[in-house]
């Protein structure tokens, strides 16, 4: 051991890099072609429990029911802001620039939320029960982006 | 235990390298019902839900609460478990538990694996200690590879005797419905094969398969009023090395090594002499050829160094006086998750004679030993029999 030398705390580096490929599933895949080729917005119907659920599943957790391709429903495509955050900061992992809004919002007809972003909207006004509407990506390929975010209905 | 546990259904999907036409709760999901459906249950009926799978392998968390709805856990008191190899294993571990603590009277219990979604070479050099070994990992070949050119210089196996296993796990598989591989193969063909990581072959290994494993532990009288065929869960043990302490395996070590420390006790528990006499089956967790094996040695059915001999006798066939994966193992059905569950539920089958086209019928079968593997350092054992005497 050398007295002069710095055998302080070391610290190593490392990095992980993973790919995911993900199959939809039997409703997931509908609702992806669906979104990306007609731009319509898909949830699924328990009949038991009388709910329509975003996204759609092939069994209601409630119930244990199956669902299937019947059980698609199309939902919107405007919506309610339920809750909403604006985002300050600024990380690399957002997806965007800060600032932005996140929002929860609930789809017509659906009993379930989905979050997105919510652009085009005077901060100040923003508000629950606040009406948006989907505004769809001009390319889409199957993708939640495919919805490039929500605006409010009100401004147009 | 304190109270006795029974297996009282379980179901598997059919396990395949795609299943394109599933997302992972779907996957799931069939597992679950044919459970139910076996156990004649509905999912009303079930006090729990434990819930696992390898971590990451899908490139995503939290498996047990996006995948709630295909489970049937929605609502209900449960866990995940997550502890590599050994996880559909240490599954059932905690259903025996939860049942047997007086907890629950009806635990169901999900392994599952989609492995063709996820990175799981990435994910596994995760596993590989971040400071002294993840700039040197590769996949799980190596260490097997380390394993088998150990045995082959201390024992004097030859190449031929990982063909063997290799021939004898498909060829079990082809009587398996539900089997990832089944290769019509030869010993000519498993050592024709690509070489991966000397002295490891293509059909050395294990494939990487997608599919899912369920089973539904209950309580004494849960079991006898609503099951004809009630499985018992006679042992259980868990034993754990420390992970450097066996980077590598040498096969000729005489040190108190995990898989021997716990056969040793579990036997003890059930005062076992030998066990190649007392279990009628085994079903144990062999990713490779050579962890057969050597799995052979340190559950003592033969001496140290006499593991391939079993092989190349024919002892370990599925109408030999020692069947072992009659399944076709882990060779033939590698869906991580649910691998290790799949070999207590293959044995519950073989107990209760519902496996099919790779029924052992040489002889009755009324125990049996399943094992596990995680990492290479820890393992799960469960006996299981047919009857409460044992």
């Amino acid at each position: 051991m050398n007295p002069e030398h710095d055998y302080g705390t070391f610290e190593s580096d490392q990095r992980i890099v993973a790919h995911s490929r993900y199959f939809a599933g039997l409703m997931g895949s509908y609702f992806f072609v669906r979104l990306r080729d007609e731009q319509k917005i898909v949830g699924a119907r328990c009949e038991k429990c009388n709910k329509v659920f975003w996204p759609p599943r092939s069994t209601c957790g409630r119930c244990f029911s199956v669902l299937s391709l019947e059980n698609l429903t199309e939902i919107g495509p405007l919506g309610t802001l339920e809750t909403f955050t604006i985002v300050k900061y600024r990380e690399p992992v957002h997806p965007r620039k800060a600032p932005f809004v996140y929002g929860i919002i609930k789809l017509d007809g659906a009993d379930t939320s989905m979050v997105h972003f919510v652009d085009g909207v005077d901060f100040q006004k923003l508000a629950p029960g606040m009406r948006l509407r989907p505004v769809f990506a001009n390319k889409r390929n199957g993708n939640i982006l495919d919805i490039d975010h929500f605006e409010p209905l009100d401004s147009y | 235990m304190r109270k006795n546990v029974a297996i009282i259904g379980g179901g598997q999907t059919h396990h395949a390298a795609r299943r394109h036409d599933v997302n992972q709760v779907e996957l799931v999901n069939e597992a679950v019902r044919a459970a139910l459906a076996d156990a004649q249950m509905t999912i009303d009926e079930i006090d729990s839900v434990l819930f696992g799978n390898m971590e990451f392998f899908e490139g995503c968390h939290m498996t047990d609460c996006w995948l709630v709805d295909g489970s049937g856990a929605y609502g209900k008191p449960g866990l995940k478990i997550t502890t590599g190899g050994t996880v559909g294993a240490t599954i059932v571990g905690a259903g025996v538990h939860h049942v047997a603590s007086g907890l629950f009277n009806k635990a169901l219990c999900v392994g599952f694996e989609k492995q063709e979604e996820g990175d799981t070479g990435a994910i596994l050099s995760g596993v590989a200690h971040p400071l002294f070994g993840r700039s040197l990992a590769g996949a799980a070949v190596g260490y097997f590879a380390m394993m088998a050119t150990s045995y082959m210089a201390a024992w004097g196996a030859k190449e031929e005797h990982s063909a063997m296993v290799a021939v004898k796990a498909r060829q079990n598989a082809r009587k398996n419905e539900y089997a990832h591989l089944k290769l019509d193969i030869s010993i000519q063909d498993a050592l024709n094969s690509r070489m991966l990581s000397y002295p490891i072959r293509m059909l050395d290994m294990c494939p990487a398969s997608n599919g899912a494993c369920a089973m539904i532990l209950a309580d004494e009288k849960t079991a006898r009023d609503r099951c004809a065929k009630p499985v018992w869960i006679r042992a259980m043990d868990t034993a754990h090395n420390e992970q450097f302490e066996l980077d590598w395996r040498d096969v000729t070590t005489k040190k108190p090594i995990f898989s021997r420390v716990s056969a040793s006790r579990l036997y003890r528990k059930l005062g076992v002499d030998d066990p190649s006499k007392y279990f009628d089956v085994f079903e144990i967790y062999e990713p490779a050829t050579w962890a057969e094996m050597v799995w052979y040695e340190d559950l003592a059915l033969c001496r140290p160094g006499d593991g391939f001999k079993l092989v190349e006798n024919n002892m370990t066939a599925i109408d030999g006086p020692i069947p072992v994966n009659p399944s076709g193992g882990v060779l033939s059905t590698n869906c991580i998750g649910a691998s290790a569950m799949l070999r207590i539920w293959e044995a519950a089958l073989q107990i209760r004679g519902d496996a099919g086209g790779h029924q052992v019928v040489s002889k009755d079968i009324r125990r049996a030993l399943a094992t596990a593997y995680g990492g290479t350092n820890w393992t799960v054992l469960t006996a299981l029999s047919g009857t409460m005497d044992d």
